[in-house]
């Protein structure tokens, strides 16, 4: 046992190993995407033609809102507690996360959190119906009973991201190797640092909204309940003063990701890197002043819109600190254009577009015309899809050869970044004019003058699940593959990571390795 | 190593007390200060409790209309309305004016009236001496009552309100009495 894992299932239950909870969570949050994929699907197909055609309207509100909570807090939030696993430890030569129990812990009571939410969907009365945002009334006096099983999944879901977040902060602040200053860290550990404490900041406020709403449906309180005095637009106010934080979490790690291969692969040093960590810190910072302008048409005083309007496109300041940096970095350097790199090229060119229909959405006049509609549908899934899950996919492809010690396939790599990036562009672009044109969101039939634009939103869609099946075939391929990968892997990339031989040994840094 | 030990248990305790200081924060300090904010700014045209009326000049100089609008909350079958649309009155005068309240079913049933003005920067300066809504109304089966609203406009509210409309929904809370 002291020098390497226990075999079968045992290995992977007792593991306190930050490799192996690394790839735990990895292959989890892959599973939940897929599952997630399946029920956008459902929702794409629905919507193929107007009319019902495929499944009923409640159900068809059941897919919307599992799809939303499977992907927040099933897909991206666990693939990115992943990369941090198998990467902090190795990036600032630590032995392993600092809390290693306490990793298996967070790790492994996820499964039971999704198992549950999932179960709800053969509960009598369906699945919770009210949409990711679970706004009150609908989730409380409107709600189908098993929003009991949905409130304690959360719970569970927030545990494991609070402990997770803790013992991020733990190795990033205890375990650094000698000579690691906290400005000579990578930026993806910075991104993660900072990620982690606004997990720890609004992690228990989502904790307490559904808390709140548990003792509303069954003690008999009124925290949202107007008749008994209380007010659901707080309800929308304490979500999103955790809700837009969150929407940050899902993207600084991204970041972090595509600082670490942009340089890479354009063969020069990331451009302004102190300006990077300042940037990531002004966002989270902003992050917690901004939740109002998720709620501008619930009727909030002139100065409070132009207040949360103001302090919304204050945000793009720092965004664009870091666009330019990733431009700069690349502008005038040696570029090729290996997966990896096409995944965090087009991550800075799609990212940009969604950052840019948020500031038309930050816009608060404008966006009583937006809200609702489409238009933020596609917004969030610019600032999602090809923010969160490109990152991820690239970070995938650029650590997968250090992970398994052989070389993804090339050719099929790029297949899968094209069928991924035209099925991405042909699904959420044309939601933007339907939007614009007035479609609502979370309806399961629509005017027919939206025809066109759905129908050519839902082959988009396929062809996007199509490209994640070629993902999930490229991994296999790889791990099975018999061609090995050099230590570097690239071609003189920065980072500890990089001098430890592939596949990366079981325990590394057990000593801590000479800093220059 | 032990050093290292000690400060990452010191750090985790504080990281662990940090989360439960926001679940705190978000349960116990969130909803009053939501509370507080929104009677301070008259947000969501939430009013007062009882006023206690002091002795004021009446501003006869002015008059402000005062509508009456009364919404029954989704199922709730009562007939629920006020006796007239509006009136006028001058900023400082005490007025009473009477809601009507029918319980058509063939149960008992206990409602509660809850109450929101606009324009919210009136909500402030509209205050009840005296009000059904400061109570839950309990009324049997088929019985009909006739409910008092006392109030005062407070001569300071700003001089472009004129009109103000003060609206009452009707919740059914008679499974929340009887729980």
């Amino acid at each position: 046992m002291a020098h390497g894992p226990a075999q079968g299932i045992r290995r992977w239950l007792y593991t306190t190993n930050h490799k192996d909870i690394g790839t735990l969570y990895l292959w989890f949050s892959f599973a939940m995407f897929l599952l997630g994929g399946v029920f956008a699907l459902v929702i794409r197909a629905e919507l193929f033609e107007p009319g019902m055609q495929i499944v009923e309207p409640e159900f068809f509100n059941q897919m919307t809102t599992m799809h939303g909570l499977v992907m927040v807090f099933g897909a991206v939030m666990p693939a990115f507690v992943g990369l941090a696993n198998w990467m902090v430890p190795l990036m600032i030569g630590a032995p392993d996360m600092a809390l290693p129990r306490m990793n298996n812990w967070s790790f492994w009571i996820l499964p039971f959190a999704f198992a549950m939410l999932s179960s709800t969907l053969f509960m009598d009365g369906g699945a919770p119906n009210f949409g990711w945002t679970f706004y009150a009334p609908l989730s409380t006096t409107y709600a189908p009973p098993s929003v009991t099983f949905f409130i304690f999944a959360v719970h569970i879901m927030g545990a494991s991201s609070i402990m997770g977040a803790i013992n991020i902060i733990a190795t990033i602040v205890n375990l650094r190797a000698p000579g690691m200053s906290y400005m000579k860290m990578p930026l993806f550990v910075w991104t993660w640092l900072i990620t982690a404490f606004l997990l720890i900041a609004v992690m228990p406020v989502l904790a307490a909204v559904v808390t709140m709403m548990l003792f509303d449906i069954h003690f008999g309180t009124s925290f949202f309940n107007a008749a008994g005095g209380g007010d659901p637009v707080m309800f929308q106010h304490i979500f999103w003063f955790f809700g837009h934080p969150e929407v940050y979490i899902m993207i600084l790690p991204a970041f972090g990701v595509v600082s670490a291969i942009i340089p890479t692969f354009a063969r020069k040093s990331l451009f302004g890197y102190s300006s990077m960590v300042y940037a990531t810190a002004a966002i989270a910072f902003l992050s917690f002043v901004v939740w109002a302008h998720h709620m501008f048409t619930v009727g909030m005083p002139l100065a409070g819109e132009m207040a949360f309007m103001y302090m919304t496109m204050l945000i793009a300041v720092p965004t664009g600190v870091k666009v330019f940096n990733w431009v700069a970095t690349m502008f005038k350097g040696s570029m090729t254009f290996e997966t990896p790199m096409l995944f965090s090229v087009a991550f800075v060119i799609l990212f940009t577009i969604g950052g840019f229909s948020g500031l038309m959405l930050a816009i608060a006049p404008a966006d009583f015309q937006y809200h609702d509609t489409y238009f933020v549908v596609a917004h969030f899934h610019y600032v999602l899809v090809p923010g969160a899950i490109f990152s991820i996919t690239a970070g995938v492809y650029y650590w997968l050869p250090k992970w398994c010690g052989n070389m993804y396939n090339e050719t099929l790599g790029k297949v899968h970044f094209w069928t991924a990036f035209i099925g991405l562009n042909v699904t959420f672009f044309p939601m933007h004019f339907a939007g614009l044109s007035g479609m609502p969101r979370r309806i399961p039939d629509y005017n027919m003058m939206f025809a066109d634009w759905n129908m050519i939103s839902t082959v988009g869609a396929f062809l996007f699940g199509a490209a994640q099946i070629l993902f999930l075939f490229n991994v296999i391929a790889t791990i099975r593959s018999k061609r090995p990968a050099s230590d570097e892997v690239w071609d003189r990339p920065e980072g500890l990571e990089w001098t430890l031989p592939s596949p990366a040994p079981y325990h590394t840094f057990t000593k801590p390795p000479p800093l220059s | 190593m032990s050093l290292s030990a000690n400060s990452t248990k010191t750090l985790v305790l504080k990281l662990l007390a940090g989360a439960l200081l926001m679940f705190g924060f978000a349960v116990f300090v969130m909803p009053p200060i939501y509370d507080l904010f929104c009677e301070i700014t008259g947000l969501n045209g939430k009013t007062g409790e009882r006023y206690q009326a002091l002795p004021a000049a009446i501003d006869t100089s002015r008059q402000i209309k005062v509508q009456f609008i009364a919404t029954n909350n989704e199922t709730m079958p009562w007939v629920f309305k006020p006796s007239q649309q509006q009136i006028y009155v001058h900023p400082g005068e005490e007025v009473e004016v009477r809601y009507f309240a029918h319980n058509p079913t063939g149960r008992d049933m206990v409602a509660q009236a809850i109450p929101s003005v606009v324009p919210f920067k009136a909500a402030e300066y509209f205050h009840k001496t005296e009000c059904f809504c400061f109570n839950s109304q309990a009324l049997k089966a088929g019985q009909s009552a006739d409910m008092a609203l006392r109030f005062i406009v407070d001569p300071d509210v700003a001089k472009t309100v004129n009109t103000i409309t003060l609206s009452y929904t009707l919740f059914d809370i008679t499974a929340v009495t009887e729980g």
